[in-house]
């Protein structure tokens, strides 16, 4: 079996864990809580291997490189980053509601990659210009940044959701976190991916110094990364600063995330420098 | 905040309040520029727009809008916020950083987060509750009281400066970009193999300006993958200062050149005509084939009185009927009797002309394929400052999310039968940090005073 293959098995297996986590959480049963972190460790554990394999692949063809270099690749790649910090969330907190909000999307992501008839999952030559050494901190920096804007998202649902029932009358929200863990929880993961973010600019800032003579040049994949960048860092402040909390939290951090979104999938729609994540590549 | 101390313009300045409108509005308004397509022509604007659109969108700039007076404006706003309001906070944090530490127990007296330890031995605890805060957290230190004693420890004092490494990163960004618009220059040039310039054009202004010295491309050359996809574009270039060679380096894309504060970075490339060009001229009547060199704009006649012919011109991308045909010359065939008739000898294709079924084929038999490298020649004296500010960015950032001062004391008492520890902790951020240190502390004195005993 080839990288494409395990891949597109790694898809239906978030896909299992993200069921069993809701079941977990709607039939109020442990049991298949539990058995879904199995799943998505063993998910995790293809994915990776799919990505390594997928690097070996391209070395027999004789293209050698890190495999990040397209859209394909990089949604490949997002999955990963996405079980692997849900995972660590979960050891931390220990609950695995928050696996129902946030394993759709390693699938979702893993599905797109390979169901969607636009995205090719051949491996292809380096272009001169991702020929560089920045390709690799570049690309992981943005999507560990990204994952935890995803969980961040996720968790800003379930606050929502949770906040939306103040006196606890639902028997389903019974035991969803706090709000106030959610808040906090929220907030971690803003930090982290703004941490994340920020390198992931300052990596491709860097590089595209060296490969385009300037290290900013307002290209619509730079602005929306710093757009985003100016509604989590709007978040912190309103946070830290200004004592925002709670719902407010939620929709700065959904807008972010929106922002997120449309920097890795909207950019590919207006004209730019950053074309090797479009589609059909 | 002792805000009653400022003027109403001072206070302005160093609200969050503002940070977060400049934030907001810098995201807003950035999103125009990634949808106008910036610094186009003047006619694709006005076909993409029409009138009224058009000359409402100049009007505010919009074709250039990160350069605009007000996005500028957005941008100064945030520099002056970010000074002022660190100005204003940081006095105060300094403060506690550099005062010798005073160990204040009614501090903790409502700290939100305490563990309590049996205790058997006023004496014998200490040591071992000593090595447990000092593990966790840093050098203890002791204090005696009536009923026991006090420990207390504490770190990351500093970490209070975070927030501020990350602002003055910004100023760093905001002053480096100011610096390489006032000093620096982005500029281009085309350079043909075999020839040198002294000069690039500066690519927003469309000016010359003059480099302290020449750069010559030696040769080009670009790669291909099998699939035809482009592997590598390399030119050998070599900088003379005053006639004379002083360096050559190849350039890759990825890998610039850098010279006396100057960067040549390879952006693109193009075929240029050939300077020696054999050209096969067949007679239809005789079946016979002379071979001719040619220059391009040189005219030479062609043997049997078949007339004369002369190249006219180099086209890169010929189209012919709709399609296109690559490089090609285009030259003109004047017959000894009628009028003069274009011929196309595209360099892909030699039997082309035939099709034109004329009393002479004219054919490319020899030439060879001329490069120019397309260089992007910048200079930006502000980019260390940049680079010191995305150093500073991340450093400053780690610092203000993940560490904090943290404080832990434990008081230890013997007034009734059992003796007991508290251990309280504080912090000024991360909350859960301190809280798994203090358990952290719990556990390792209660396992160590439990083997104590035994």
């Amino acid at each position: 079996m080839n990288s494409s293959g395990i891949l597109s098995v790694v898809t239906f297996v978030y896909g299992f864990a993200a069921f069993l986590y809701l079941v977990s959480w709607i039939f109020k049963k442990p049991e298949p809580g539990r058995l879904g972190t199995w799943v998505v460790f063993a998910g995790l554990l293809g994915n990776v291997t799919g990505i390594a394999m997928r690097w070996m692949e391209s070395y027999k063809l004789g293209y050698g490189h890190a495999p990040l270099s397209n859209l394909y690749e990089s949604l490949v790649f997002f999955a990963a980053t996405l079980a692997a910090v849900y995972l660590v969330i979960e050891k931390k907190y220990g609950n695995r509601i928050i696996g129902a909000f946030t394993m759709p999307f390693p699938f979702l992501a893993m599905a797109y990659a390979s169901l969607s008839p636009n995205i090719s999952d051949r491996i292809q030559p380096l272009l001169p210009a991702l020929k560089s050494n920045w390709l690799i901190a570049h690309v992981v920096a943005c999507f560990i940044g990204y994952a935890a804007f995803a969980v961040s998202f996720g968790l800003s649902i379930m606050y929502l959701i949770k906040d939306k029932d103040a006196e606890g009358k639902s028997r389903l929200l019974e035991r969803f976190p706090k709000t106030g863990v959610l808040d906090e929880l929220n907030h971690q993961m803003v930090m982290f991916g703004f941490l994340f973010l920020s390198a992931g600019i300052i990596t491709g800032a860097v590089w595209a110094n060296s490969a385009w003579g300037r290290y900013w040049g307002w290209d619509p994949k730079e602005t929306w990364s710093l757009i985003t960048w100016f509604i989590y860092a709007t978040l912190l402040h309103a946070r830290l600063m200004r004592g925002w909390h709670g719902r407010r939290i939620a929709y700065l951090s959904a807008a972010g995330f929106a922002a997120v979104l449309f920097t890795y999938f909207g950019v590919n729609l207006l004209p730019g420098l950053h074309s090797y994540g479009a589609m059909g590549q | 905040m002792n805000s009653r101390k400022h003027s109403p313009i001072f206070n302005f300045f160093a609200s969050v309040r503002l940070t977060v409108t400049v934030l907001l509005t810098l995201a807003a308004t950035s999103v125009f520029g990634t949808v106008i397509p910036q610094n186009q022509n003047m006619d694709a604007y006005l076909h993409t727009y029409g009138r009224n659109l058009y000359r409402l969108f100049s009007v505010l700039d919009m074709f250039d809008m990160y350069h605009s007076w007000w996005f500028q404006l957005l941008l100064t706003l945030l520099a002056i916020n970010i000074i002022v309001c660190s100005l204003e906070r940081m006095p105060a944090a300094w403060k506690i950083v550099v005062k010798p530490p005073v160990f204040n127990p009614s501090r903790f007296s409502n700290a939100a987060f305490q563990r309590q330890v049996a205790i058997f031995s006023l004496d014998a605890a200490r040591p071992v509750l000593e090595k447990a805060l000092s593990r966790s957290i840093g050098r203890t230190r002791f204090e005696q009281t009536s009923q026991g004693y006090w420990l207390w420890s504490e770190k990351g004092r500093w970490t209070r400066m975070g927030v501020y490494i990350v602002h003055l990163s910004v100023v760093f960004l905001l002053a480096g970009g100011l610096i390489g618009s006032f000093w620096g220059f982005d500029g281009a040039v085309n350079i043909p193999e075999g020839e040198s310039v002294k000069s690039v054009r500066v690519s927003n202004s469309g000016k010359s300006i003059p480099l302290d010295f020449e750069v010559r491309c030696d040769k080009f050359s670009v790669s291909f993958y099998d699939s035809g996809a482009p592997s590598e574009y390399r030119s050998t270039l070599t900088i003379l200062e005053k006639g004379v060679p002083v360096l050559t380096r190849d350039v890759i894309v990825n890998d610039p050149l850098r010279y006396k504060g100057v960067n040549l970075f390879q952006s693109s490339y193009g075929s240029l005509p050939s300077q020696n060009l054999v050209l096969s001229f067949t007679s239809r009547a005789t079946g016979m084939e002379y071979r001719e060199k040619i220059a391009p704009g040189q005219t030479v006649s062609i043997p049997e009185g078949l007339g004369s012919f002369t190249i006219t011109a180099f086209n890169k991308d010929y189209q012919y009927k709709g399609h296109e045909i690559g490089d090609a010359f285009v030259g003109m065939l004047t017959p000894p009797a009628g009028s003069p008739v274009e011929v196309v000898l595209p360099v892909k294709f030699p039997s082309f002309d035939k099709m034109r079924k004329g009393d002479v084929v004219v054919a490319i038999d020899e030439t060879e394929t001329r490069y120019y490298t397309g260089l992007q020649v910048t200079s930006d004296p502000g980019v260390w400052v940049v680079y010191s500010g995305f150093l500073l960015m991340i450093a400053g950032c780690i610092v203000t999310f993940f560490m904090s001062h943290q404080q832990v004391c434990i008081e230890v008492r013997m007034d009734e039968k059992i003796g007991g520890a508290v251990i309280r902790g504080i912090a000024n951020k991360n909350k859960i940090g301190i809280q798994n240190k203090i358990d952290a502390v719990a556990s390792a004195a209660a396992a160590i005073e439990s083997k104590n005993k035994k």
